[in-house]
């Protein structure tokens, strides 16, 4: 076993423990904290595929900036324990199977193609976050102005929303 | 080397357990949250195949995709934060105003 792949596998093991954490954990904060871990686990799998600029969008955005905003509007909220009503029980017994055969279909799915099964690169080409720059400002410059609207109207919307009505 | 078909399969697995948070959970935070897993579980699945194809457009469409669940995040917290002030609850199940 290389050492990349017990890299691989550790920070694997991290994400899906995270993710089963999320949902698991009745209290928010608590499922906050679990979706922190997926993320780093993640950014750690971008830098093992060579990655490092996504791997530092990833914490600096998700691990950071979104993640932030979660827990202040959780402690803001003062949001408690889930109460478990009974409205929906379609939801507790098939959302679990359902889950799990949409996560088989896809895998075997994926197991099938043998596109997918070749080797991956071991990237870490030192050029690729000013490849990355170099693409935004020429092929998708338009895409990236047009995020940058779509930032604006999101904060107006957010302002908008929760502003107290007078 | 870790063949790409790991890290694909690591990630219809993350968007499979985000799948199951969004149908579990009952607390519209959570469920916000899940939405963000599932998110993250297909920009694992862009940056794969970009490595794999040697082609650095998947990971300008994580990019992207995390601008976009920026923009998201705000807008939907500030969602909640209505519902939360209106409903004096953050249970889904009390959110049912369209309900038949």
């Amino acid at each position: 076993m290389t050492p990349q792949l017990l890299i691989f596998f550790v920070l694997a093991a991290l994400a899906v423990v995270g993710s089963l954490s999320l949902i698991l954990q009745k209290h928010p904060i608590h499922s906050a904290l679990s979706l922190i871990v997926v993320m780093v686990a993640l950014a750690g799998l971008y830098l093992l595929m060579g990655a490092e600029f996504v791997a530092a969008v990833q914490i600096i955005v998700y691990g950071g900036a979104i993640m932030v905003l979660f827990v202040f509007v959780i402690m803001l909220l003062n949001a408690g324990i889930e109460e478990h009503t009974n409205f929906s029980k379609l939801a507790g017994y098939a959302g679990v199977p359902l889950g799990i055969a949409l996560t088989g279909f896809i895998a075997a799915a994926i197991a099938r193609s043998t596109d997918a099964v070749h080797a991956a690169t071991t990237g870490g080409t030192i050029a690729s976050t000013r490849q990355i720059s170099t693409m935004i400002f020429k092929e998708f410059v338009y895409p990236f102005e047009l995020t940058s609207f779509l930032i604006l109207v999101a904060i107006m919307g957010a302002i908008v929303l929760a502003q107290r009505e007078k | 080397m870790v063949p790409t078909s790991y890290y694909v399969i690591l990630s219809a697995v993350l968007f499979g357990l985000g799948v199951i948070a969004f149908i579990f959970k009952r607390n519209i935070i959570s469920i916000f949250m899940s939405i963000e897993l599932m998110l993250n579980a297909v920009n694992l699945a862009f940056v794969a195949f970009s490595q794999s194809k040697d082609n650095l457009d998947g990971q300008i469409f994580v990019l992207f995709v995390i601008i976009v669940a920026a923009a998201e995040a705000a807008v939907g917290l500030g969602i909640i934060i209505l519902i939360a002030r209106n409903r004096q609850s953050l249970n889904v199940e009390r959110v049912d105003l369209l309900k038949l």
